[in-house]
């Protein structure tokens, strides 16, 4: 029986912008198996950065239900989602979304403070995950001093400061250029198959493709089609040809 | 179906935690907090140097001593002149509006700030209570800083008026006037500026901060300043 670690039901997400009302997501069902790599892909606009926000409880459904673990997101108090997002779930996004005012450990150590984490624990446990994604030697930089890759590396560390289960990328690789895009895919990858790690990726970068246990395309709100590996790889040799 | 393991709460963090986090940040965004801060200084300023130069007048006045211009103006008028609690009303109101744009627009440009703590797992009274702190001891500082610059300006001002007397009879605390008026005394003024400083900056940016917090992490983070 698969472990299903994200379920989502007939989600509808709508935005009021004055009279208006637009439905950015059209009742998405979906359900995603523990330790997948899944990328949401679509045009810009299409809802999957919407999706991911539902997801990751980042954002309220205007209808339907998020299962997260078999927990009914809807059903969760304010302190229960605050823990969920400590703990379950690692974002990264596209702008890094790194704290400006604190070092690269500093925005590492920040998650575990807020899950209690001893002092001395968490400052060895940055360190170590700091050095894992390669920025040994540039700790205690601010953001600012950093490159764009290394500040999505920042970010990635930070992501899994409380070992979370669910890793949300929303397009990680769309303000960096192709190698050090690559590296990035590369690095959470690896998560993904050494930890066992489920990774949910909304992005529109085709290298992604060949790294995706599975790809859900969006369009207009509505998933149009869900693809398995053995179809991708077929499909990334007819898009390398197009190029 | 699906396995299901319940989640936890999320705990609350220590006061020294929140201290440590806000004074941090404070630190490193010394200049912008600089900027803020001249905000909540300029209008205690602006505040003490009127009151304070009023009850100067006050107590020359009742000392026989005042000024030619007081003398030529309000001749009639003792006490308080109506003059004066005009300037103290525009310079309180001046305060409060200053103090209250400024913070807001410190808080305004952090959005994405707090909805990113939110996403790490900060609960939403923590984020208000970093603010809180911060303005808090933003607006004390700048506040004081504020109230000795309007002291100094009304005194240099009074010393133009009044020469050397103006420290023998100067309103250091609070008093009775024979006229009714009721004197504060600058000791009260200063301390009065401060509290108020504080308060307006700690009220200035909790209610957005809290506003911000409220907001789900995806809005907040949308947010362009």
């Amino acid at each position: 029986m698969p472990d299903i670690v994200v379920k989502t039901e007939d989600v509808v997400k709508e935005y009021r912008m004055g009279s208006n009302v637009l439905r950015a997501l059209d009742g998405i069902n979906i359900e995603i198996e523990r330790g997948e790599y899944i990328s949401l892909m679509g045009p810009s606009g299409s809802g999957k950065s919407t999706l991911f926000n539902m997801i990751g409880a980042l954002d309220r459904p205007t209808e339907g239900e998020v299962y997260i673990d078999g927990q009914n997101m809807s059903h969760l108090s304010q302190r229960q989602i605050a823990a969920f997002r400590c703990h379950r779930v690692g974002y990264i996004f596209q702008s890094y979304n790194l704290l400006n005012v604190r070092t690269a450990h500093g925005n590492v150590t920040l998650p575990m403070i807020f899950a209690g984490i001893p002092d001395k624990e968490r400052n060895e446990k940055a360190e170590k995950l700091l050095d894992m994604v390669g920025l040994g030697d540039r700790m205690y930089h601010l953001p600012d001093e950093l490159s764009g890759g290394q500040r999505q590396r920042v970010a990635i560390a930070r992501a899994l400061a409380n070992d979370p289960s669910i890793v949300l990328a929303d397009e990680p690789t769309a303000n960096l250029d192709t190698i050090t895009g690559r590296e990035i895919i590369d690095l959470i990858k690896q998560l993904n198959l050494k930890q066992g790690v489920t990774v949910i990726s909304a992005t529109h970068d085709l290298k992604m493709l060949d790294v995706s246990d599975r790809i859900v395309d969006i369009r207009d709100g509505l998933v149009e089609r869900i693809r398995n590996r053995d179809e991708i790889e077929i499909e990334v040799g007819e898009v390398g040809g197009h190029e | 179906m699906q396995q299901q393991t319940p989640i936890e709460e999320q705990i609350d963090l220590p006061f020294v935690e929140s201290l440590r986090i806000s004074f941090q940040s404070l630190k490193i965004r010394f200049g912008r907090s600089i900027i803020t801060t001249a905000g909540i200084t300029l209008g205690i300023a602006f505040l003490v140097s009127v009151w304070t130069n009023n009850e100067i007048e006050l107590a020359l006045q009742e000392s026989g001593r005042s000024s030619a211009i007081t003398n030529l103006d309000e001749a009639a008028e003792q006490g308080i002149s109506t003059k004066d609690i005009w300037l103290i009303i525009m310079s309180l109101i001046v305060c409060v509006v200053g103090i209250a744009n400024s913070m807001l627009m410190a808080v305004t440009e952090r959005f994405r700030e707090i909805g990113t703590m939110k996403c790490l797992g900060a609960l939403d009274g923590f984020v208000v209570r970093l603010f809180l702190l911060e303005s808090g001891f933003q607006g004390f500082a700048g506040a004081l800083i504020g109230a000795l610059i309007g002291l100094l300006g009304a005194v240099i001002l009074g010393l133009k008026n009044y020469g050397l007397d103006l420290f023998f009879y100067f309103p250091l605390l609070p008093a009775q006037h024979e006229n009714g008026a009721f004197q504060l005394g600058v000791l009260l003024l200063i301390l009065f500026g401060c509290i108020l400083g504080m308060i307006l900056a700690i009220i200035g940016s909790s209610f957005p901060a809290w506003r911000a917090a409220k907001l789900p992490p995806a809005e907040a983070m949308r947010t362009e300043v």
